[in-house]
């Protein structure tokens, strides 16, 4: 009897304690519900019905038919344009992340030398990176590399006439190129972060050695930088892969003229949109993601013979 | 093996001046140590010979050349760095090979330099390491190699064991002063520990606030302290300092009044007014006929350490007083000791703390 008594009551007190710590979770929970809602119904239910619809001929009008892996047979035997944009945007890729990456180290390399009113700098180098991805600073890129636009207008105080850049095929992807570039705050704060981690004392032996400005960044900042590149690296090659606003905006949506801005997020968009074949595009999608994914797996595993972690 | 001159050597930060006119001479093959607390310019001092400074005022010369403006790669000096500086990316083989490798020099003879230095330093299996992969003091041995190697005629040390453990510290002591006396070549070292600094130097440097304060031998600065801030930095436990007063001199010697303690330091001749004594907590003991009587003392904490016994303890007036007797005692909390100093083993500093006797 006694021993009962002990034991609910030794019950009735953990049950007392869970209770609260139940209803702390809930709190917990609830705060977390606004984003776990739009998580589940805006990321992972498209994501996962975006899978399923890559098997149909789903048009956005009609109900979704399975079609067996014929979406993904047609991408890779008979589709040019999948191969056009997937060129186009390997080619905007190898191009933009490069420079945007040496860029970024450079300002950020000038801004490590100790300035004068260096928040400043790094808040205004950061600015286009915050409106890079707005259709605005598309639509004003657009108006810089028109025809008449305002680079045309400075090459003419040089008496030079320039080309509509965004009009021609040869120089419209590298309109493009130039504004990824010009949005190299972001990896540049990360650069400058990684350049404050290196310890004075590792150039004041180098010094000591005698070894140039150049031996020190090639031999000490860049490899000491490695695991900050890499970082930069992986983060703006999703990125350029993922890139649409601007081609959408400075080629009106068409990935003109003659294809040479048609990334291949912008020829999925046109598929799904325009031409409404959405199971089409979700095929294409997932290509993309089997892309993206393979090409950050294989950075992973290169990383092991260029990146080196200190301790 | 160099001569390194300083004179008047001065650094100034915009208007703050941290080094205030320098002079020093250091011979060929002497090892000598900057010593004093944190903050008192023996870094910065170290930074100017390296060339890693600059120099704002004075002359730095090195073997008779003027080296003020040379670059410290042309100076023909190697350093070691506090943090080790080590690059983690490179195997302990790249890391002593990098400075010959940017001098340029033929891979033989670059091999031939770092198996040497390895071999030296016992390094040997760790040369296909990474820094990483090391310890404390691997590490240590690999930041020397890296200066050997170069065959400088000038080492500079910046604190290069206050990142190793106690043990550790002892044994690259040992190290160090072999590897001197192996090399020949004249050493600078930097470090705030007095211990290394006494057990290492041929020569000690005191520094405080960017001044000298002394130079010497280890011992004479232990038995001959210029002043009362180096009686107190050299010696551990450190001196103790009694607030008293001349009463005045005489052939025999000087009366010093402390507390109700009157006592005469025979050879010393000080004008009467405020004094500080000053003894070492292993010149005071408690056997009776030992020289002077500096009066009752009660104990208020005892250390035994095994092979001496250090007792902390305080005069009739309040003052504090550390005594340091050898072997065990058994010496407890509230007892009353008798204490008493040889007289030739005190030391008497002035009002502006120079020392007057001792």
């Amino acid at each position: 009897m006694a021993i009962a008594s002990i034991e609910s009551g030794g019950r009735q007190a953990a049950a007392a304690s869970i209770a609260p710590r139940r209803r702390k979770n809930w709190s917990g929970y609830l705060f977390l519900l606004p984003w776990l809602a739009g998580f589940l119904l805006l990321t992972l239910g498209p994501t996962l019905a975006s899978l399923v619809l890559s098997f149909t001929n789903f048009d956005l009008i009609g109900s979704p038919r399975y079609v067996g892996t014929a979406n993904y047979v047609r991408i890779f035997t008979a589709d040019a344009k999948f191969w056009t944009s997937l060129k186009v945007t390997f080619l905007y890729v190898a191009l933009a992340v490069p420079f945007k990456l040496a860029f970024a180290l450079a300002v950020a390399m000038m801004l490590n030398k100790g300035i004068r009113g260096l928040p400043v700098y790094r808040a205004l180098f950061y600015l286009p990176s915050l409106l890079g991805a707005s259709v605005a600073i598309a639509v004003l890129w657009r108006k810089i590399f028109a025809g008449d636009g305002l680079l045309n207008q400075v090459l003419g105080l040089f008496g030079i006439q320039g080309p509509s850049w965004i009009s021609n095929p040869d120089t419209a992807l590298y309109t493009l190129v130039a504004l990824s570039i010009w949005q190299f705050g972001s990896p540049m704060i990360i650069f400058l972060a990684g350049l404050r981690q290196i310890p004075q004392d590792m150039y004041e032996a180098a010094s000591l050695d005698g070894a140039s400005p150049a031996r020190q960044f090639w031999k000490i900042t860049l490899p000491l930088l490695t695991p900050v590149l890499f970082f930069n690296a992986i983060v703006q090659t999703i990125d350029a892969f993922k890139a649409f606003t601007p081609a959408f905006i400075i080629s009106e949506g068409t990935g003109g003229p003659v294809d040479s801005t048609l990334f291949y997020t912008l020829y999925l968009y046109q598929e799904a949109f325009a031409y409404l074949r959405m199971g089409y595009a979700s095929a294409l999608a997932w290509v993309l993601v089997i892309i993206i994914a393979c090409f950050t797996a294989f950075s992973f595993l290169s990383a092991k013979y260029w990146v080196h972690y200190d301790d | 093996m160099a001569r390194v001159v300083l004179e008047k050597v001065v650094k100034r930060y915009a208007e703050v001046e941290v080094i205030h006119g320098v002079d020093l001479q250091i011979e060929p093959g002497e090892f000598v140590v900057f010593v004093g607390p944190s903050g008192c310019g023996k870094s910065t001092l170290l930074r100017m010979i390296a060339g890693l400074e600059e120099i704002t005022g004075g002359t730095l010369s090195i073997d008779g050349e003027r080296l003020n403006d040379t670059p410290a790669a042309k100076r023909g000096i190697a350093m070691v760095f506090q943090s080790y500086a080590l690059y983690p990316h490179m195997s302990v083989y790249k890391n002593l090979a990098f400075g010959l490798e940017t001098a340029r020099m033929p891979r033989a003879e670059i091999d031939k330099r770092v198996k040497e230095a390895a071999q030296i330093l016992q390094i040997e299996p760790l040369l296909q390491r990474k820094p990483k992969a090391l310890s404390g003091g691997q590490r240590q041995r690999v930041a020397i190699g890296r200066a050997i190697v170069r065959e400088p005629r000038l080492f500079l040390f910046d604190e290069p064991l206050s990142n190793l453990d106690a043990e550790l510290r002892v044994q690259m002591r040992v190290e160090l002063a072999k590897l001197h006396k192996r090399l020949g070549v004249t050493m600078i070292y930097v470090t705030h520990d007095q211990v290394e600094a006494m057990t290492m130097a041929d020569k000690i440097v005191v520094l405080r606030s960017g001044i000298v304060e002394q130079v010497g031998r280890p011992l004479d600065l232990y038995n001959h302290p210029a002043n009362q801030f180096v009686a107190g930095f050299i010696g551990s436990p450190k001196m103790n300092f009694l607030k008293g007063e001349a009463t005045g001199s005489d052939a025999s010697g000087t009366g010093v009044r402390i507390g109700g303690q009157t006592f005469a330091l025979p050879g010393v001749k000080a004008p009467a007014g405020p004094v500080t004594f000053g003894v070492r907590p292993e010149h005071v003991t408690t056997a009776e006929g030992a020289g002077i009587t500096l009066g009752r003392a009660k104990v208020q904490l005892v250390e035994h350490l095994g092979g001496e016994t250090i007792v902390y303890a305080a005069l009739d007036d309040g003052q504090a007083l550390t005594v340091s007797l050898s072997g065990q005692r058994p010496i407890q909390i509230d007892d009353v000791l008798e204490l008493h100093a040889d007289p030739s083993r005190c030391h008497l500093f002035g009002a502006d703390g120079r020392t007057l006797a001792g």
